[in-house]
């Protein structure tokens, strides 16, 4: 039986197939919940309620929310290209989710261990522009036109600042493979050793840009829904708007678990002695989608000047000038070597 | 450069709105809610609240309207109709009394122009349909009304007395 699943072809398929789906459907439930979560923080700051009748708390909010747009008619725009209408959110989605192939939960447990892992995921979620930018176009109407051009614009310019930061990371930790960056993590201090300390002004950094990159608020330009509608959403319905909704907080999910990877030591306990695990990681990625949340609920939206003047003007001059600096103080050993501790090579 | 804010580019720097924006959302987090848990919990209805209308009758079971038509002839929005005949019995009723609730701007100089208190806005604000021709209300309907909230619309109008 082991023979079959390791061995032969169709058994080493079935085994991938499981794997994925072992990795999808709670990732899908989880994002369930994490939206109910998102939309009761974010009602709690208001001094609203929030979804509170489906379910015990609303806690089945989500799945009600997918029942119905799963019911609703698909609208085709006249003169949309159907095919390319279609496939927009589908992009969107498919590429928020095969990013997840990469990424660990404990120590091993990840879909497929690549030597390449970060940039991987960096190119997956740049290829999340198109589903924006082919949604916004094959609407064939002008303002989901205009609405993908802003945020094609705005997520091209934050990949720049979040492409930078990752480099000072990998300098750090000699590898771009997850798994070596959380070992290098490791030491006998706990949650002090981790990369959020030395790097900190970059993990605001990340954090200021994954929320642009993911079209969150203050960010969420594109769908600013008091002002613009709904960006390149606008003419979407039904299923296919679902697909768009699911996607962008898969993308949300997935940020969060790269500053826990990247910044908070994935699986390692904070408090040395503790075990680790795949708990920490799990708590971890709460707890900054915690604040993804909060974010949400406490900043106004910036506008689209601000947006990009922060983009071209602060965050990428800054994260190349951290780049340097790491690159220096990891190659002369500055400051104890906090800055070079490599696991695989120097 | 001289008149450059220093402190300013520092709090810029170190983000020192969003930190106070955290806190204060932290705490405004665990204050009790300001929202009413409407279809379960309602808002206080002021006596003067001006809801659904109704037809009251006097304690007998007579209808009140008389048909002089005030309500008719003081609506701004023109939604009240009243057609009027002699009943056998000699008294002046009315034989339709139609107010359309689509028209209705709920004003409440209806309810101001009334010699006999008959016809009143009631206390109801419930009462949405499905269809617009349920919002034609006739007469049987606006006499439904009244029988079915007469009791709060008793108090109301006694509670507002004193202010007329």
């Amino acid at each position: 039986m082991y023979d079959f699943f390791t061995t032969t072809i169709l058994g080493m398929g079935l085994t991938i197939v499981g794997q994925i789906f072992l990795l999808v459907i709670p990732l899908l439930l989880a994002l369930a919940f994490l939206m109910y979560a998102d939309r009761k923080i974010w009602a709690a700051v208001m001094m609203r309620r929030g979804p509170n009748v489906v379910g015990v708390f609303g806690l089945l909010q989500s799945f009600a929310d997918f029942l119905k747009y799963i019911v609703k008619e698909v609208v085709f725009p006249a003169g949309a290209d159907k095919a390319v209408f279609l496939m927009a959110p589908m992009v969107t989605l498919v590429m928020s989710l095969i990013a997840w192939a990469v990424i660990p939960f404990n120590d091993g447990w990840v879909l497929s261990e690549i030597n390449v892992a970060i940039l991987y995921v960096f190119a997956v979620s740049s290829l999340e522009v198109y589903g924006v930018i082919m949604g916004g176009w094959a609407s064939n109407s002008k303002y989901p036109f205009l609405g993908s051009l802003r945020s094609a614009a705005q997520m091209i310019s934050y990949e720049v600042s979040i492409g930078l930061i990752i480099i000072g990371i990998i300098i750090s930790s000699g590898s771009m493979n997850f798994g070596d960056i959380v070992a290098a993590q490791d030491s006998d201090y706990g949650l002090l050793s981790w990369y959020w300390l030395p790097h900190f002004p970059m993990l605001i950094l990340f954090f200021i840009s994954a929320l642009a990159e993911t079209n969150r608020p203050p960010f969420d330009l594109p769908e600013a829904e008091s002002e613009l509608v709904a960006g390149y959403q606008v003419e979407y319905s039904s299923t296919p708007f679902l697909l768009f909704m699911i996607g962008e907080l898969v993308a949300v999910v997935l940020m969060c678990a790269l500053i826990s990877l990247m910044f908070f030591g994935g699986w390692l306990s904070p408090i040395p002695g503790l075990p680790d695990g795949i708990f920490w990681m799990v708590s971890k990625m709460l707890l900054v989608f915690f604040f993804f949340s909060m974010v949400k609920a406490i900043t106004p939206r910036y506008r689209y000047d601000q947006l990009m003047r922060i983009g071209w003007k602060i965050f990428l001059p800054l994260s190349l000038l951290w780049v340097v600096f790491v690159a220096f103080a990891a190659k002369f050993d500055w400051f104890w070597g906090l800055y070079a501790r490599w696991t695989v090579g120097g | 450069m001289a008149d450059f804010d220093y402190g300013r580019a520092v709090k810029y720097f170190l983000l020192a709105d969003f930190v106070k924006g955290f806190g204060l959302g932290l705490k405004y987090m665990f204050a009790p809610k300001v929202t009413l848990n409407y279809p379960h919990e309602k808002g206080p209805l002021s006596p003067r609240f001006r809801g659904e209308h109704a037809l009251r009758r006097y304690a007998n079971g007579e209808e009140r309207c008389i048909a002089c038509k005030l309500c008719e002839a003081v609506c701004p929005a023109q939604a009240i109709t009243i057609d009027a005949e002699p009943r056998d019995d000699g008294s002046r009723r009315t034989t339709r009394y139609d107010i359309d609730m689509t028209k209705c701007i709920y004003c409440g100089f209806c309810q101001e122009a009334c010699p006999v208190d008959a016809i009143v806005e009631g206390p109801n604000f419930e009462f949405a349909t499905e269809t617009r021709e349920e919002l034609f209300y006739d007469k049987d309907k606006l006499l439904e009304n009244g029988d079915r909230w007469e009791a709060q619309i008793a108090r109301n109008l006694e509670l507002d007395a004193p202010y007329r």
